[in-house]
């Protein structure tokens, strides 16, 4: 069996490559949107403690 | 010797336990991906009937036995943070209900790919197709209610009871092919033995195991984020390395 033959999957290269490409680039997807999302929270977390400490001196003075 | 079984289940602890396993569950998945794909692909014969479409198995297989068990994880974990009022335990069930309707749309899309070429149809109104089709709208109907409720243990509360009510779609999904007469083949996989080629066994099951592993890995990253978000006003989540940066 050669590489065109492997690729061509009998004629069924639509169905079968459309399952695997689409079922990884959904694994792929899902990766990068929980990465985003840690990235948002730290975010979020370091901007509130950064207003929060200006209120603070705000205070003080 | 007593141990203290709640202890994880704080999320104060368990933020950094998930972290430190993430990797022992993320490897292994990979490496089982690339091992039951290369059996699968260049190991497991050709099938006398279905030619190659039968490869769309080694991944449809996996995919839809992950959304059923993960919707009941889900509903478990649901469940336990409604009796025992745990606030980690509704973070899981929040954590896994995406990655759990990913597997349930590779379900349906595998499915779809695979029916075309052997039935003729991308979809029918078959008992099998519908009810997975329901569960993935369990899955959605899940994430937007707790979404769209601000209150977060109202929203937790509000989200146990759907999932554990659509948790009978589950079974219905399962013996779907014995009770009613549908399009859908039987369970090739049984208790008593199975009617398939060992290649094809080994690369299922090594894809079976890679989802499961990756499903673990993947809902461990997010329910670390959905900590960090619900207990943002803690003196801890302040305290860690990584916000304090």
């Amino acid at each position: 069996m050669n590489w065109a033959e492997f690729f061509a999957m009998n004629g069924y290269a639509f169905y079968v490559w459309g399952s695997y490409g689409v079922a990884f680039l959904v694994f792929l997807v899902e990766i990068m949107l929980v990465r985003n999302r840690r990235k948002k929270a730290l975010r979020n977390l370091r901007l509130m403690r950064d207003e929060m400490g200006e209120n603070r001196t705000g205070e003080a003075a | 010797m007593a141990i203290n079984w709640f202890k994880y289940s704080a999320p104060t602890t368990f933020y950094g336990l998930a972290g430190k396993l993430i990797p022992f569950f993320a490897w292994p998945a990979a490496v089982l991906f690339v091992v039951g794909l290369y059996i699968g692909f260049f190991v497991a014969p050709t099938d006398a009937v279905q030619s190659e479409a039968y490869r769309i198995m080694f991944i449809h297989v996996p995919a839809s036995i992950l959304s059923m068990f993960i919707y009941l994880i889900m509903a478990g974990y649901a469940a336990l943070g409604l009796i025992f009022k745990t606030r980690l335990s509704a973070m899981m069930a929040q954590a896994l209900a995406p990655t759990g309707a990913l597997f349930a749309f590779i379900s349906l899309w595998t499915g779809a790919l695979w029916g075309k070429p052997m039935w003729g149809a991308w979809w029918v109104w078959d008992a099998r197709l519908t009810s997975e089709l329901i569960l993935l709208f369990l899955y959605l109907g899940f994430i937007a209610l707790q979404a769209s409720i601000d209150d977060p243990r109202r929203a937790d509360r509000a989200g146990a009871l759907l999932a554990i009510v659509g948790s009978v779609n589950v079974p219905i999904i399962y013996f779907s092919v014995k009770w009613w007469n549908t399009l859908h083949q039987g369970s090739t996989i049984k208790f008593t033995g199975t009617s398939m080629h060992i290649a094809m066994q080994h690369a299922m099951l090594a894809v079976l195991a890679a989802c499961w592993l990756y499903a673990i890995a993947v809902s461990l990253a997010r329910v670390r984020s959905i900590i960090l978000e619900r207990e943002a006003n803690t003196q801890w989540v302040n305290a860690l390395e990584e916000v304090r940066q």
